[in-house]
């Protein structure tokens, strides 16, 4: 069904090329299956447009946008300063939208006392600086540090947002996916690390997060990442030149409205608006997921 | 008719000889050409400089000391050679803490001058800016922006790829891991191999053979994935344990997930290299009045030593080369391995993690290119030792 679904995309898209009808999208793996979903349900509404979506990275949907070789382009970080400035040159103006948002939960072994800690602590643990966990209240273990391999954008965004652009110490440990993080913070005591909030799982604990110096902790979950509380979120974005409002508008209010928002909470990622009963409602299995995260939050 | 398919023949044949060869120079040649480009990438990130105020004498630092600038670590010009100045380090992405959106201009037409007025006010500050951003004829100075030299690149003690504004290209932690993991796989691997090959073709009985052979060959056929799979669940929990380690993924986990992997490829050579000893020897052996076991060791052994070392050789190749396995259970933490129960990072393993995200043609692609040209020597090396030993013997035994 899915199959055809595309072919059919694909053979309207060949049919309709170059028609005011036919969107490209195009840029960050971690919005692509959000926006595959998204764009499968708008083409169900829409028989008659097509929206074309393909990967590659934030940076590469961001100079595809400056090329014109897309419509809107996905990404995952802010645009950069010096994409601003190849865009003011070229005359072009990015519009951005924020489609989405994505929580990093920090995690701890199960049998690790400690339960909340600041940035300044955070940054000092992945820095190197702080190598036992007495020194922030634990016990008398040394801290493993794991991180995503340098090629992973949430390594960019943990970077970014907790060590302020310092790098990571050099023995730290890095695992090739979320999966091998969450394996080894689990067998591990000492274990620290961070995952999207979606990998949440009874096996490993999160911890509360400070930026304010420790005045307000708050536990990852959809609903403290959407009120602002917890502060390891990244906004997920689509950017579209401002004179081709008109034709990626229908898309992107399609992705904004509430259907579209429910498919964002479905895939695991925090919509903008919350609604007081979005949460609730969760049938099949790729909801399960977040629902394990969240009952993991609460204990 | 007939003579002329011989010659057909025999032209496909050197022609296919010939066209391998060439293939294989081909990629060699490939490597090199990337991996060489290296050397002649700048320290900072390319279309960037680091500006200065007018007044700063500071011209040189190198990329382990732009980068302890970057993240505090050195927080004051005199350590540098500099005056008793404090550090202010600016990147482009600090822009909104100093400026207001109105002031840089609905173009960003003002953000040239603006930086070049903000290093004006601060003597320490150090600014990591575009090199077009910077207005003409402004009252700067520049850090020296060098080519990336051998000795920081062989030697080199860290490996930050991505750090900004000056990667880290230290392979000294990749290569000693990759060798360290390697030999211990190979201390494991090389007497349980041997002892294998020597019960399968000298003790055991045709039948225990004709079911031991396969299932051993069988352990080749597993993918390296499952290996590593293997490793991290079984493996490195049961190493934290045993040694009461802080983390299990370890050089050790990797040696012995590489040990396991190596073993069939030591049992399949050495044993078929005992086994095609000629009945002659060791018949004149046993002759002599020779016990079975000193005919094992004083003549079999030695008359099919070759073999036995191509099967080392092999091993050591798969050890030295494995990726998948290695990357799972070895932690792939950059530093200097000090005793085998440490983390540890491997070249395969950094050029496999890293090689898709690389952006083409640059300074960290490059790198990963002349980490595998230092693959290729490691191996080379073995090859060349081998042939050495197996020559040898022969010299010997003739």
């Amino acid at each position: 069904m899915n199959h055809r679904k595309i072919l059919i995309s694909v053979f309207v898209a060949m049919t309709a090329f170059g028609s005011a009808q036919a969107q490209r999208v195009k840029g960050s793996d971690t919005l692509l299956p959000l926006t595959q979903e998204l764009a499968e349900e708008y083409l169900e509404e829409h028989p008659d447009s097509s929206v074309i979506v393909t990967g590659g990275g934030s940076g590469v949907g961001i100079s595809a946008l400056m090329e014109n070789t897309t419509d809107i382009a996905m990404a995952s970080r802010r645009i950069k300063f010096g994409e601003k400035m190849k865009f003011a040159e070229a005359g072009l103006e990015a519009e951005e939208v924020i489609v989405a948002y994505d929580a990093l939960a920090v995690v701890v072994n199960p049998s690790n006392p400690v339960s909340k800690l600041t940035r300044e602590q955070l940054e000092a643990i992945f820095r190197g600086k702080i190598t036992n966990w007495k020194e922030v209240g634990g016990e008398d273990r040394r801290i493993v540090v794991y991180s995503r391999e340098t090629s992973s954008g949430t390594y960019e965004f943990f970077k970014e947002s907790v060590l302020e652009n310092k790098n990571y110490m050099s023995s730290i440990l890095s695992m090739p996916a979320t999966g091998a993080i969450i394996q080894s913070v689990r067998q591990t005591k000492g274990a620290i690390g961070y995952i999207g909030l979606a990998y949440l799982n009874q096996y490993v604990k999160p911890l509360a997060v400070s930026y304010d110096g420790g005045r307000h902790y708050a536990l990852p979950s959809v609903e403290t990442a959407a009120d602002g509380s917890y502060p390891i979120v990244r906004p997920l974005y689509y950017y579209y030149d401002s004179a081709k409002e008109a034709v990626v508008s229908p898309f992107i209010s399609y992705a904004l409205s509430p259907v579209g928002q429910q498919s964002v909470l479905a895939q695991g990622f925090i919509p903008v608006k919350m609604e007081s009963d979005e949460g609730t409602v969760q049938g099949d299995g790729k909801d399960n997921e977040a629902d394990n995260g969240e009952e993991a939050v609460g204990r | 008719m007939k003579r002329f398919m011989e010659k057909a023949v025999r032209w496909l044949l050197t022609a296919s000889g010939f066209v391998t060869s060439l293939v294989i120079l081909l990629i060699i040649g490939f490597l090199f050409t990337e991996g060489a480009g290296l050397f002649r990438e700048k320290v900072i990130e390319e279309g960037y400089v680091l500006a200065l105020h007018k007044d700063n004498p500071v011209r040189k630092m190198d990329a382990a000391q732009i980068k302890a600038v970057f993240d505090e670590d050195v927080t004051n010009w005199k350590e540098l050679g500099g005056p008793d100045l404090p550090i202010t380090a600016f990147r482009l992405e600090d822009m909104d803490k100093y400026f207001t959106e109105e002031e840089l201009g609905e173009q960003y037409e003002n953000a040239p001058e603006m930086i070049a007025a903000l290093i004006g006010e601060h003597p320490g500050m150090v600014a990591f800016v575009p090199e077009s951003m910077i207005p003409e004829g402004a009252q700067l100075s520049f850090i020296d922006d060098n080519n990336i030299s051998v000795k920081e690149v062989l030697a080199g003690s860290e490996w930050f790829p991505t750090a900004t504004p000056a990667p880290l290209f230290g392979m000294w932690p990749l290569l000693a891991g990759t060798l360290w993991v390697s030999f211990f796989a190979i201390l494991f691997a090389l007497p349980f191999g041997i002892s294998i090959a020597v019960y399968m073709s000298e003790v055991a009985s045709e039948r225990v053979r004709n079911f031991l052979k396969p299932v051993i060959e069988l352990l080749n056929g597993i993918p390296s994935v499952v290996y590593g799979f293997f490793g991290l669940i079984v493996i490195v929990p049961m190493l934290q344990q045993v040694f009461g380690l802080p983390v299990g993924e370890s050089g050790l986990a990797g040696s012995i997930v590489l040990a396991i992997m190596a073993l069939p490829t030591i049992v399949t050579v050495a044993e078929d290299a005992m086994r095609n000893c000629p009945r002659a020897l060791r018949e004149a052996s046993l002759a002599l009045g020779a016990s079975r076991w000193q005919t094992v060791a004083k003549v079999v052994i030695p008359s099919s030593m070759s073999g036995i070392a191509s099967g080392v050789v092999l091993g050591i190749g798969r050890a030295v080369g494995e990726t998948m396995a290695v990357l799972m259970v070895t932690g792939n933490a950059a530093v200097i391995p000090h005793s085998i129960l440490e983390p540890l990072r491997t070249i395969p393993a950094t050029i496999a993690a890293e090689l898709g995200e690389a952006p083409a043609g640059g300074a960290h692609y490059q790198s990963l290119f002349l980490l595998g040209v230092i693959l290729f020597f490691i191996t080379f090396f073995i090859n060349l030792c081998v042939e050495y030993i197996s020559h040898h013997n022969k010299a010997k035994n003739s």
